[in-house]
Formats: structure tokens, sequence, C-alpha cells
């Protein structure tokens, strides 16, 4: 479904992907695990077309990702994802509902007004918020309900391929507990794609499927989550368990 | 050897940043033209748009043209003392409010009120991945954001100067007509005739040209924002100044663009 092949990527100087492999077949969880800074957010962004890679390919739905392509094409292109960012990014001048309905409104899938509310109603339901919060403003909610909002904004056109970024960060243990089981959830019923970046172990534990770690631009260590613990990569080890000593550098 | 080239590299590099500053307005510009031309539009947001920019900006801009046009007219009426010309004043108010202080103050009034809330808006959206929340979406940012806030900057900021320059007007007429002793229906019949079409059209053309600058300044700096609280207030900063200085700068061409011949 998605496929990285040897992508690269510099910002000035600074060489953040250094040939990236990866791959996800259709309807799989790959969570993305490393350190910050170790380039997991740009590989997202260079999917979905937000930054040009410098180098490489990057394949979805067996057809290769470019940044030049008419406006038509590009509305159709992203009208297949849907993403969950690290800090919702809910658009505060809007009230909720239409937060979730953003895309139900404008565009190719543009419907009535009412129908669009009612869909956005049934998707912050599915995320566990009542239709009260619907007309509220996100600048209103805590940052566990912002999640949920986010992801019912994911979710509202139905997408194929679903993003997650970070989506426990920043939130209490049962919030997060309660965010994972929902991303499993829904990312099974609705069959979709799903790519997870995150650093909490738990988070992955409950998400993924398929694993991999990028450390220093690179794909250190990929495969299905019930051989993680067995694998004997030592940046892998170290970044499980959380220790201190170890091949990855920690500044003091 | 280091310290005689340090200050030249220094000038270079700045130069070379200079330069390519405007490279990227100038392209930011451009894209704005261009997405104005395609669909599709988003009528609710220009509408939005002209309400906060044009609607909201009237009180000021009110204020910023009484004071202006009665300080005006207190100021020629004591100059003009000098050489016995103190009956020119509605003449030299009105040129002086038409042809350039109700352009220049409603300009830099909008640069100070939009342009410092619009890139406010777009670099805090940029910050908190709004923006790249548009763009997954399928929502062009420069669509959505920029195009209405730049089309309504063009369509009511000439209407914000017509009305400063009206109020300037009135306002050296209360003080000419209450303090300093002038007919008002004199003064009004001065003000009309020596008016002529170039200086009203000029007013406004220069009206529209701010009004662009402004709201073209604000987002190009909140879409350009670096990260942070300090990115955004560094954005806002920077939207202002540059704003204020290309309206003076742009100001100073149409006047001799306009009255030179």
């Amino acid at each position: 479904m998605i496929e990285l092949r040897n992508v690269h990527k510099a910002f000035g100087s600074k060489h953040v992907l250094r040939g990236i492999d990866l791959s996800v077949d259709q309807g799989r969880s790959l969570v993305i695990i490393g350190g910050s800074g170790t380039g997991k957010s740009v590989t997202l962004k260079c999917i979905l077309g937000l930054i040009r890679p410098d180098a490489g390919e990057i394949i979805v739905g067996g057809e290769p990702v470019t940044t030049a392509r008419s406006a038509k094409a590009r509305e159709a292109f992203l009208a297949r994802f849907g993403m969950l960012f690290q800090g919702a990014a809910l658009f505060d001048s809007m009230p909720v509902w239409q937060n979730v309905a953003f895309r139900l409104m404008r565009g190719h899938l543009k419907r009535p007004k009412a129908e669009a509310r009612e869909i956005a109603v049934a998707k912050l339901q599915r995320v566990g918020l009542g239709p009260d919060v619907a007309d509220l403003y996100p600048a209103e909610l805590s940052g566990g309900m912002q999640k949920r909002v986010g992801l019912a904004r994911a979710i509202a056109a139905d997408p194929e391929i679903i993003f997650f970024d970070e989506p426990t960060t920043g939130l209490d243990p049962i919030m997060a507990g309660v965010i994972n089981e929902l991303i499993r959830e829904i990312v099974t019923e609705m069959g979709a794609t799903a790519i997870t970046i995150t650093h909490d172990m738990t988070s992955v534990r409950a998400i993924a499927d398929e694993v991999a770690m990028i450390h220093a631009g690179k794909v250190r260590w990929s495969g299905p989550i019930a051989k993680m613990d067995a694998a004997t990569d030592p940046y892998l080890q170290q970044f499980i368990t959380g220790s201190a000593e170890g091949p990855i550098e920690t500044l003091r | 050897m280091e310290t005689l080239i340090s200050p030249l590299a220094l000038l270079g590099r700045r130069s070379l940043a200079a330069f390519a500053a405007i490279g990227r307005v100038a392209l930011f510009f451009l894209s704005t033209l261009s997405h104005m031309a395609r669909p599709p539009f988003y009528f609710k947001e220009l509408l939005q748009a002209i309400i906060s920019i044009g609607y909201f900006s009237l009180p000021v801009v009110g204020l910023t043209a009484i004071f202006t046009g009665g300080a005006l007219a207190l100021q020629i009426y004591s100059g003009g003392a000098r050489f016995n010309a103190e009956a020119v004043v509605p003449q030299i108010v009105a040129i002086g409010m038409v042809r350039e202080l109700g352009p220049v103050l409603v300009g830099l009034m909008i640069a100070a009120r939009v342009t410092s809330s619009v890139a406010a808006e777009i670099a805090t959206m940029k910050v908190t991945e709004q923006i790249d929340a548009l763009v997954t979406l399928s929502t062009d940012p420069m669509k959505y954001l920029t195009v209405p806030r730049v089309l309504a900057a063009l369509i009511t900021v000439p209407l914000l100067v017509a009305l400063g320059d009206v109020v300037g007007i009135m306002g050296g007429f209360l003080v000419a007509t209450e303090r300093l002793g002038f007919n008002p229906a004199g003064y009004l019949q001065n003000t009309w005739d020596f008016l002529e079409a170039l200086d009203i059209i000029s007013s406004l053309v220069k009206g529209a040209v701010f009004g662009g600058i402004s709201a073209l300044m604000g987002c190009y700096y909140g879409m350009n924002s670096g990260r942070g609280a300090q990115g955004v207030g560094r954005a806002t900063k920077s939207s202002v100044v540059a704003a204020a200085v290309l309206i003076l700068a742009a100001n100073f061409l149409l006047t001799q663009a306009f009255f030179t011949i």
C-alpha cells in the first residue's frame, strides 16, 4: 500500500533522512519509533507530499507520490488520507463539529450542512464524545478531548490511510490508554492502513502490527511486533528498555 | 586580514539575504495572484475577512482622520498667517488629506491593526500545525487563508481611505468654522471646487495598494513564521515593520507617478 525506497532529505546542512526503506501492506498498522529529531515526522510529511524528498521513491497504492501535480489530482490524493496531529491542530476559529466536518463542507466531498453535522456528531460519538461537545470551541476542551476531536476529524471522510503523529504525547497514562484503544479499534473496523509515530512503548504494543525503528535517518530495525522483544539490535533494545546505557548517544 | 574582510563579508551576506527576501515576497505575491484566479473560491472566508478588515477598522480610521484633519487646519492657518495666506486652509486641508495624509495614515493604521493580527493568527496556525492540517484536509492554505484576506484588503481599504478623506476634511471644516471663523458654506464650496478627479483617483489607488501590501505582508510573515511563541512574535513584528516601510516607499513612488507631470 505504502512503500518508501531509499528516501533522502536534507534541510541545509542537516541531513535528516539518509535512505529510508519502509513498506506497509493494506490494512496493517505500522508504528515508527525513534528518538526526537531522527526524521519520523519528516518521513510522514514526505509521504503526504508536504515535503519533497531530495532522492528516492515513495509509492502509495501503486502510484508514485510527487509534489507537482494538478490541484484536482492532489485533492483526490489527499482525500485518501486522514491525519491526527500531535497537538490535535484543531482550527480554533470554528466550533468542534465544523472541525470534524471540515472536509465534508468543502471541495468534492461537500454535502449539505445538516448532513455534514450529522456525520460529525456520529464520528464524535465514535470517539466517545457526546453531541453537547459539537458546539463548543476547541479552546474549551481538555487535551484528551482535543485529541479525540482530532481523531474524529481524521476519520470523518472514511480515509484509506490514517497517520497518527505522537497520539499519546501530553496525555495522562489512562487517557493515553483510552486513545490507544480507540486507535486500534477504529483502524481495525475501518480496515484502514495506519502509520503511527511515537516514542511511547505502551502505545507501540497497543497499536502496532509492524514496528520500524528509525535512527540517524535510516531504518535501524523493522519487523512484526511479536518479534520486537526478541530482536538483538542494541539500538532497538536500548529504546525499548529506555536505558541510558547503550549505543544511542544521550545528552546529560 | 580577517578583520578587514569580515565587514565586507557581512555586507555581502546581508545584501544577498535582502535580495533573497525580496524574491521570496515577489514569488509569494505572484502565487497569491495565481490562486486568486483559480477555483475553489472561499466566499464565506472572504466575507469574514471583509468584516474583520473593513468594518472593524472603521472606528480607528475615523478617529485618526478627524484629529489629523483638525490639526492640519490649525497648522495651515498659523503657517499661512506668516505670509497672509490664512484663506487657503480649505484647499490645503483638502489636497493634503486626499492626496497624502488620508491614504498614508489609513494605510499605516491598517498595517498596525490588520497586518499584525493576520500575521499573528496565521503564524499561530503554522506553529500549532493547523496549516499542515489544512493541507491534509485537501485545502490549500494560500486559497483558504491568503487570498480572502488580500482580496478583502484590496476591496475595503480604498473605501476606508475614501471615508478617511471625507472625515479628515470634516475635521478641518469643524476646526476652521468653529475656531478660526471660516464661513461654513464658503469652506465647503472652496474644498469642492479645488479638488480634481485625479486627486481622488490617486487616493483610492493608494488605498488599494497599501491595503494589498498590508494583507500580503501579514500572510507572508505568518506563513513563514519560526517556531514557538518567539517565532510568532518575530513574525508579527517583522510583518508590521515591512508593511509600514513598503507603504511609505510605495506612497513615494505612486505620488511621483501621479503628480510629477
